[in-house]
């Protein structure tokens, strides 16, 4: 046997541990340092008008949570009515962050599939994404009235992951004084 | 009672198939003739099973059986008749029905066609489809039964995906099982010779028009799914670079490579090794892009099922199947000697040139569908990979093939001389630039760089083929029933010409704009006005929604009225309809997006897109030469001379 025939299915043995640990792999056991910290301070223009600003600073004293989502994440569209139904929520503030994308297509894309956020912040070069320690998009944060974060899920959020943690959690911040 | 029966029709269907990858197998492996005979038999059988599966889901579906959990999951009383039917794809464990279903149709085709090759490669290559049929019917049978009943069954069932709510749904999915499955012909062949221990190039002479028939299939499926997307997305393109899309684009290019490959082998006797490869290559892309779409490893628009329990039972299957063919390969492939010389310059120099291309293409694209999770396997989280790596990538790679294309059909087989190329492909490369250059600056509203390039290349494409026809053939031999594999060749490769005018031209001179338009008001765009004429509530069967009408007028008269809609389906995600005047120079295409409040104004998306036909266009011609290869009366010839061969031996004492 010689070897350079082996080398296909030397590829392939490489090609199928890479999807099996990909199977295994559970994207809500991604930790972030930043859990149980104050939210990393950012200054950034509206995605609809870059005049006005967006700080996690205005945000103090209200639970909200930072969505990071893009209008080229293929992921984002399949998770986007799940966070459509999110806003509808009451004593949330939903916080778009628009990571590395285009002004255009972004305001199109939201246009087309519905607009959730309160605010969107744009922030097409990814700093504030660098200072939140953003892996990919989708990503969401939520934070505590004292502008804590306290949760982070990496990846689309489901409908489990939405009934089981963030819901609960969500009242109890709500129940949480200043 | 129906549903049981298709249920119990598909344990009989796995019982044959059983019985069909083993039998046949011994009985060619030890010569025991009456389990070789058992293959034709086993094959049909099963088709007729899962035939009766089919139909029973179907059935199951037209009454609104919604015991059935497939059934209530993705279906309702309101939904049409057509999306009914088609509904029984719409998604996992429908699809995997329809897979098993053409897999057997395949099996089934080879049966009735393989007069002409010994019966002992005849049961080798059913046995190892009956392989694939089995982990697929297991897979079904363990993980993802489509017959499975609901305790509690519901009054009114869920809705069927909106995406897929639409007529081209009904053939797309369909159309490319034909090409993936299709596949899996060349794929048995291939594992039959090396089984047979004779890697000669007999199994590729035989799998040449199976191979191209998949191809056919697979093309038509990729068009008209590239179709569906850009009148169903709303979103302007015809191409998004989505995980899905690649699963079938991949195949395709390792397909495209195959074709050509397995005309060396057939005609040459060379590059046995690597066609082998190639075969098993473009099934393994074909099942790993089912793995991809079904496994929920990655996400994507399309992925409908994500279930642990699925992944990890087709990742097996994977191993199994390609890690079994590629062991084989590694220890078959070495025994193959290929003394065929070839020099520098000839056709087979031209054709691995074509071979490397395309699979550099399509594994460039592979990383790129699957450094998602490469990423995350590292623990570096989840990202998505976007069209800019994707095109960067194309672009280098396709208009080198495009050129190559201008060059083989000239060659000569083992040797040919670059001054008499030089000679010939003078003219053409000439005429190219001439014709390519006034087409840039005639056509197009303005030059630019790229343009000039994709219409030399398109050009050039286009002369050297008229080059060839003069030189090589006079119409008349061109027309003949000997020619339609040539005639095949020269349509398809017109098609990518066709298709470079396309891809060029509406990449570079598309425009788009989102405006909001109040009742009356109008916006210009490339010089054709669109003007907002209102949108007014209507409703479907199944749904509500708006629709708007948008005047189009160029210089004042009017060019179009347009139909955008937006509808609004039970699971609340709205969807778009875009309304779209088609030319063949021009679409004019708008999406209806919010209504503003208070001002009674829409959002509406407005698109210029010039030559966008000419993308599908090129893709269904690449197809139809493709079909016409296929009939070549060549291969219909050897049938016969074969069957005159083994007509003789009748009532002569063996």
């Amino acid at each position: 046997m010689k070897m350079r025939f082996l080398w296909p299915l030397t590829l392939f043995a490489l090609l199928a541990g890479l999807l099996g640990i990909g199977l295994t792999l559970d994207p809500k056991k991604v930790d972030s340092p930043l859990i149980n910290k104050n939210a990393p301070a950012f200054d950034l223009g509206q995605l609809n008008d870059s005049t006005l600003h967006i700080s996690p600073d205005n945000l103090k004293g209200q639970v909200w949570m930072l969505h990071v989502w893009a209008s080229w994440c293929s992921v984002c569209l399949g998770e986007h009515p799940l966070i459509n139904r999110l806003s509808t929520m009451q004593g949330l503030t939903l916080v778009g962050l628009n990571y590395k994308d285009d002004r255009l297509a972004a305001l199109s894309w939201l246009n087309k599939l519905g607009n959730p956020y309160q605010a969107v912040a744009f922030d097409p070069e990814g700093k504030a994404g660098l200072d939140w320690g953003v892996y990919g998009v989708p990503e969401s944060y939520l934070i505590d009235k004292h502008g804590v974060i306290r949760y982070k899920e990496v990846g689309p959020i489901n409908d489990t992951v939405l009934k089981e943690t963030l819901l609960p959690l969500i009242a109890q911040l709500q129940a949480e004084t200043l | 009672m129906i549903v049981e029966l298709g249920h119990l029709a598909l344990i009989i269907a796995l019982c044959i198939a059983i019985c069909q990858a083993t039998l046949p197998l011994a009985g060619s492996q030890y010569g025991i003739r009456s389990w070789i005979a058992l293959a034709r038999p086993l094959a049909r059988l099963q088709l007729l099973f899962i035939l009766i599966s089919f139909a029973s889901l179907i059935y199951a579906f037209l009454v609104h059986d919604f015991s059935v959990r497939y059934v209530a999951s993705n279906s309702n009383t309101a939904l049409p008749v057509l999306y009914l039917i088609s509904g029984v794809w719409g998604a996992h464990e429908g699809s995997l029905l329809l897979w098993a279903l053409i897999l057997a149709v395949w099996t089934a085709a080879v049966t009735v066609f393989s007069r002409s090759i010994p019966n002992n490669m005849v049961a080798r290559v059913i046995a190892v489809m009956g392989m694939i049929s089995t982990g697929f019917l297991l897979f079904m049978l363990f993980t993802s039964n489509p017959f499975e009943r609901l305790q509690f069954p519901p009054l009114e069932g869920r809705e069927l995906n909106p995406l897929l709510q639409d007529p081209g749904l009904a053939i797309h999915p369909p159309m490319l099982y034909m090409g993936y499955v299709g596949f899996s012909v060349a794929f048995a062949f291939a594992i039959a010779a090396m089984l047979n221990g004779s890697l000669d190039s007999a199994w590729a002479r035989w799998s040449r028009p199976w191979t191209i028939a998949a191809w056919v299939f697979l093309t038509v499926g990729i068009v008209m799914g590239s179709g569906w997307a850009y009148y169903e997305l709303g979103w302007g393109g015809w191409w998004f670079w989505d995980p899905v899309e690649n699963a079938s684009l991949m195949p395709w290019l390792v397909g495209t490579a195959l074709m050509h490959s397995l005309v060396v082998t057939d005609k040459r006797g060379a590059f046995k090794a690597w066609t082998v490869l190639l075969a098993i290559a473009a099934f393994s892309l074909s099942l790993l892009g089912t793995f991809l779409v079904r496994s929920g490893v990655l996400t994507s628009v399309h992925a409908f099922a994500t279930d642990p329990a699925r992944g990890v039972f087709i990742l097996g299957f994977l191993i199994v199947i390609i890690g079994g063919s590629l062991l084989l390969y590694a220890w078959r492939a070495s025994t193959v000697k290929s003394s065929v010389r070839f020099e520098p310059v000839s056709r087979d120099t031209g054709l691995l040139l074509n071979n490397v291309l395309l699979i550099v293409l399509a594994a460039s694209i592979l990383l790129g569908t699957l450094y998602p999770i490469l990423i995350d396997a590292l623990g570096l989280g989840k990202v998505s990979v976007g069209p800019p790596y994707f095109n960067s990538i194309f672009i280098p790679l396709a208009i080198p093939l495009a050129w190559a294309v201008g060059v083989g059909p000239f060659l000569r087989w083992r040797k040919d001389s670059g001054q008499r190329l030089a000679k010939i492909l003078i003219v053409p490369l000439v005429g190219s630039v001439v014709i390519g250059t006034l087409a840039t600056l005639l056509v197009p509203p303005y030059f630019t760089w790229g343009a000039l390039l994709g219409l030399i290349t398109a050009s050039w494409v286009l002369c050297s083929l008229l080059v060839l026809v003069i030189r090589q053939m006079s119409i008349r031999h061109l027309l003949s029933r000997f020619g339609r594999s040539q005639l095949g060749m020269l349509v398809a490769h017109a098609g990518i010409a066709v298709f470079a005018i396309g891809i060029c031209l509406t990449s570079i001179y598309s425009s788009q704009k989102d405006i909001q338009l109040a009742l009356d008001e109008s916006y210009d765009l490339d010089g054709y006005l669109f003007t907002f004429k209102g949108a007014e509530r209507f409703s479907g069967p199944n749904f509500n929604g708006f629709r708007g009408v948008i005047e189009v007028t160029e210089d004042g008269k009017m060019v179009a009225e347009l139909h955008p809609e937006k509808r609004f389906y039970q699971t609340g995600m709205p969807m778009t309809e875009a309304g779209i005047d088609g030319g063949i120079t021009r679409d004019l295409y708008v999406a209806l997006g919010e209504e503003t409040v208070g001002r009674r104004a829409w959002v509406l998306r407005i698109y210029h897109e010039p030559f966008v036909r000419w993308v599908w266009a090129g893709g269904m011609m690449m197809a139809f030469g493709g079909l016409l290869a296929v009939f070549d009366a060549r291969y219909r010839r050897r049938r016969l001379a074969a069957a005159a061969v083994s007509a003789t031996p009748i009532g002569v004492p063996a």
